[in-house]
C-alpha cells in the first residue's frame, strides 16, 4: 500500500515525465491528484496514471521504466539524455586550413545573431544580397562539401533550403487544387442553402469534390560512422522539415532504427541537434540499413506512410547486411511509399558511381537518386521535388 | 471516488471480455472521470470488442461510427431530411401557407436526420459511443469530434445548440494507419491494446468454446502465438483464433499434431493473404506444431 503522495512528489513526476517529452497539461495532472486521492494501492496508482498521463504507444511503452526511475529511484532517469558539455561535436570542428579562408569560428558565432536560428531562417537582408560580404559568403557556403560545415549559420542554411524544399511541394499541390474542381456527387446541404434566395429552386448545383491534402514527407536519416561527417548538417536540415508546415517524421538508423520527430521539435534548435546527436551516439558500430528499414516497415510504415508520403533516405550506401536484405526491405517499403528518394552524399564524387552492393541493389526501388554533398545540392533538389 | 478497476474486470469477464489491468484500469478511470478513451493497438487484438464488452457490463446502448476517408458532419452528427422538407414545402404552398411558416415547419426535429454523435448525446440514459477506426477519418473531422467530446454539445444554425442529456461513454479505437493529433490525444485517456499472453487467449477461446477440451484450446492458442511471431504481413488476430478453434473442433479435430493435412487447410482462417499462406509451408507448421505439442 502507497500512503497518500504528497502533491509536491507527484508534481514531481509530472515533471519528470514532461522532461521525457510527455505533453501533459494542467488538467491531466489535477486529474492524478484526483484519482490518488481516491486512495489507490501501489499497483492501481501505476496502472491509473499510465491511462491518464501517457498519450501514444512510444509513451505507453515507456511509462514503466520513467515511473520506476522516479519512484523507486532505479534504471533509467530519462529518456533522451539531457545536454552534455562531453560532447564530441567539436570533433567536426574544420580543419585549420578553412580559418585562412574564412573568418575564425568565435568571429562567425558573433555575427549570427541566435535569433536566427530559432526559425532556422535568415532575416532577408541577407536573403536578398543586400550585403556584398555576405552574400559572396553565403556562395562560397552553398558549395562547401557538407561534410566540411560545422557552425551555426551553415546549419541555419541548411534548415532553410529544408523550407524551402518543402513548400516548393506545398505550391504545386495549391496549383492542382484549383484544377480538380470536378466533384464527385451533389452536396445537398450546400446546394439547398445557397438556393434559398431562388425559393428553393436549385438553380445552382454545388457538388462535392474530394480535396486535395498535403504530401507529407518521411525522412530516414543514416547516421552511421561513414556518414558522421554529414550527421549534423543533415539533421539540421531534418529540422528545418520539421519546422514547415508540411507533415514531417523523422528517423535515425545505424544498428538501430530511432523516431526522432518529438526530440526535432525541441524548442531550442542549437540543444535539438545536440540531443539528437548524443541519441544517435548511443548506437553501435557499424551500419545495418537493411535490418533498420525492417525495422522501419514492421513497426512504423503503417502509421505514418500514406498514399501522400515522400519518403525520403539519406545514406551513403554502406552496408554490413548482405545486398539482398536491402532490396527486399527496399522493395516493402516501396509497396507502401508512393514516392521513394534516395539522398547520397557520394553521388557528388567525380569517381563515384553507386558500386557500393547496397546501393546498386536498391536502385531499382528509388524514384529519384539524387546528391547530397553540398546544400547547393540540397537546393537543386526542389526542382525535382516539385516535380515528383 | 472509487477507481476499482478489478471490480471492473471481473464484470467484463463475466460478460466475455478477458481484459488486462491496464485496459480496465483505463476504462474505470473514464467511467470515472467521463473522459473518452482513446485505445490503439494492431488490428485484431479486440479493440472494437471493449466498446461491445462495456455496453452489455453497464446495460447501456450501443452507438456506434464507423470512420472512414470523407467521413462529413452530415454523416457523423445530423443532416436535414432535405426529400422531405421538399415535398412539404411544394404540399404547403399548393395549401397557400405563407412562407415564413413553412420555413418554420420545415426546420423542426421532424426533418432532421440524427447521425451517431447526435444520437449519442440525445440519450436519456448515457449510451457507449464507439467510434471506430478514428485514423481512418480525415484530419478535419477529427477537429470537430474534438468539439463535440469537450463539450458533448451540437449546435444546429436553424434549432440551436443541443446539449447532452446524459454524457456518453465514449471509446475510439485506431489501428495507426496516421498519426492523431495532439489535441485528441489529450483529450483522451490512453491504452496501448497487446495481444492477449497466451493463458489470456486460452481463456478467451473457452469462453467462446465452452464445451472444447483444454487440451485442444491449449494447442491452439500454442500454435497461434508462435504464428504471430513469424514474419508475417498481417497477423492473426484474436477472432481469427477463435474462428479458427470452431473450424477445427467442428471438423472434429481433438489434437493438433494429429492431422498435418487438415490443419494445412484450414490455415487459411488464420492467414488472410497470399504471401502469408505461401509462407507458412507444411513444414512450417509442423515446426510450431513441434513446439506445442
Amino acid at each position: 500500500m502507497t500512503p497518500m503522495l504528497p502533491s509536491e512528489r507527484v508534481a514531481g513526476f509530472v515533471a519528470h515525465l514532461r522532461r521525457s517529452g510527455y505533453r501533459i497539461g494542467p488538467a491531466e495532472a489535477e486529474a492524478t491528484l484526483g484519482f490518488l486521492a481516491g486512495g489507490a494501492d501501489a499497483i492501481a496508482a501505476r496502472l491509473g496514471m499510465k491511462a491518464l498521463l501517457t498519450g501514444s504507444r512510444e509513451q505507453w511503452e515507456g511509462f514503466d521504466e520513467l515511473f520506476d526511475a522516479y519512484w523507486h529511484g532505479r534504471g533509467l532517469h530519462r529518456v533522451v539524455p539531457a545536454k552534455d558539455a562531453s560532447t564530441d561535436l567539436r570533433e567536426l570542428k574544420p580543419p585549420p586550413v578553412w580559418d585562412r579562408v574564412l573568418p575564425s569560428q568565435q568571429d562567425r558565432s558573433t555575427d549570427v545573431p541566435q535569433a536566427q536560428l530559432a526559425d532556422g531562417d535568415a532575416p532577408t537582408s541577407q536573403r536578398d544580397g543586400a550585403g556584398r560580404l555576405i552574400a559572396s559568403r553565403r556562395e562560397q557556403l552553398a558549395r562547401r562539401d557538407i561534410a566540411r560545415i560545422a557552425d551555426a549559420a551553415e546549419l541555419a542554411e541548411a534548415a532553410r533550403i529544408a523550407g524551402d524544399l518543402a513548400r516548393a511541394m506545398r505550391y504545386r499541390l495549391s496549383r492542382r487544387r484549383r484544377a480538380a474542381r470536378k466533384g464527385r456527387g451533389l452536396d445537398l446541404r450546400r446546394t439547398l442553402r445557397r438556393n434559398l434566395v431562388h425559393g428553393m429552386e436549385p438553380l445552382e448545383l454545388l457538388r462535392k469534390r474530394r480535396p486535395e491534402r498535403p504530401v507529407n514527407i518521411v525522412l530516414l536519416l543514416d547516421v552511421s560512422g561513414s556518414m558522421k561527417p554529414y550527421a549534423r548538417a543533415f539533421l539540421a536540415f531534418a529540422r528545418g522539415l520539421a519546422g514547415s508546415e508540411i507533415r514531417v517524421e523523422v528517423f535515425l538508423f545505424h544498428t538501430r532504427l530511432a523516431r526522432i520527430t518529438e526530440a526535432l521539435r525541441d524548442s531550442d534548435p542549437a540543444r535539438a541537434v545536440d540531443r539528437l546527436m548524443l541519441l544517435s551516439q548511443g548506437f553501435g558500430g557499424g551500419t545495418r540499413i537493411a535490418e533498420s528499414l525492417a525495422a522501419f516497415n514492421a513497426r512504423y510504415a503503417k502509421a505514418v506512410i500514406d498514399s501522400r508520403s515522400v519518403v525520403v533516405v539519406m545514406s551513403d550506401g554502406y552496408d554490413t547486411d548482405p545486398p539482398e536484405r536491402l532490396a527486399e526491405e527496399l522493395a516493402r517499403l516501396k509497396q507502401r511509399a508512393p514516392r521513394l528518394v534516395w539522398l547520397n552524399p557520394l553521388l557528388a564524387w567525380r569517381d563515384y558511381a553507386p558500386v557500393a552492393r547496397g546501393m546498386q541493389a536498391s536502385l531499382p526501388f528509388v524514384d529519384l537518386f539524387g546528391s547530397a554533398a553540398t546544400l547547393a545540392d540540397l537546393a537543386a533538389l526542389e526542382d525535382e521535388f516539385a516535380r515528383l | 471516488m472509487s477507481f476499482d478497476h478489478r471490480a471492473l474486470q471481473q464484470r467484463l469477464d463475466a460478460a466475455g471480455y478477458i481484459a488486462e489491468d491496464s485496459l480496465a484500469m483505463a476504462l474505470t478511470l473514464a467511467i470515472a472521470l467521463q473522459r473518452p478513451l482513446l485505445l490503439e493497438g494492431e488490428a485484431g487484438v479486440g479493440k472494437t470488442e471493449v466498446g461491445k464488452a462495456l455496453a452489455r457490463v453497464l446495460g447501456a446502448r450501443l452507438i456506434r461510427l464507423q470512420c472512414y476517408e470523407g467521413l462529413d458532419a452530415g454523416a457523423a452528427i445530423y443532416e436535414w431530411n432535405y426529400q422531405r422538407q421538399l415535398l412539404a414545402i411544394r404540399a404547403h404552398e399548393a395549401e397557400g401557407m405563407k412562407a415564413d411558416a413553412v420555413e418554420r415547419h420545415v426546420f423542426t426535429e421532424e426533418y432532421l436526420l440524427r447521425r451517431p454523435l447526435l444520437e449519442a448525446i440525445s440519450q436519456q440514459k448515457p449510451p457507449v459511443l464507439l467510434i471506430d477506426e478514428i485514423d481512418r477519418a480525415d484530419e478535419e473531422f477529427e477537429a470537430y469530434l474534438l468539439e463535440v467530446l469537450s463539450d458533448f454539445q451540437v449546435t444546429i444554425p436553424e434549432l440551436g445548440t443541443i446539449k447532452a442529456t446524459a454524457v456518453p461513454h465514449v471509446v475510439l479505437t485506431s489501428n495507426g494507419t496516421r498519426a492523431l493529433s495532439d489535441a485528441l490525444r489529450r483529450r483522451c485517456l490512453y491504452a496501448y491494446v497487446e495481444f492477449p499472453d497466451e493463458a489470456k487467449e486460452v481463456r478467451i477461446l473457452s469462453v467462446h468454446l465452452p464445451d472444447a477440451d483444454q487440451r485442444i484450446l491449449e494447442q491452439i492458442t500454442g500454435f497461434v502465438q508462435r504464428l504471430r511471431r513469424e514474419d508475417l504481413e498481417k497477423k492473426p488476430g484474436v477472432a481469427e483464433t477463435i474462428d479458427w478453434a470452431r473450424a477445427l473442433i467442428g471438423i472434429g479435430l481433438d489434437r493438433l499434431d494429429r492431422d498435418p493435412a487438415t490443419l494445412q487447410a484450414t490455415l487459411m482462417c488464420l492467414l488472410k493473404t497470399d504471401a502469408d499462406l505461401k509462407a507458412i509451408t507444411p513444414e512450417v507448421s509442423a515446426r510450431l506444431i513441434g513446439k506445442v505439442a
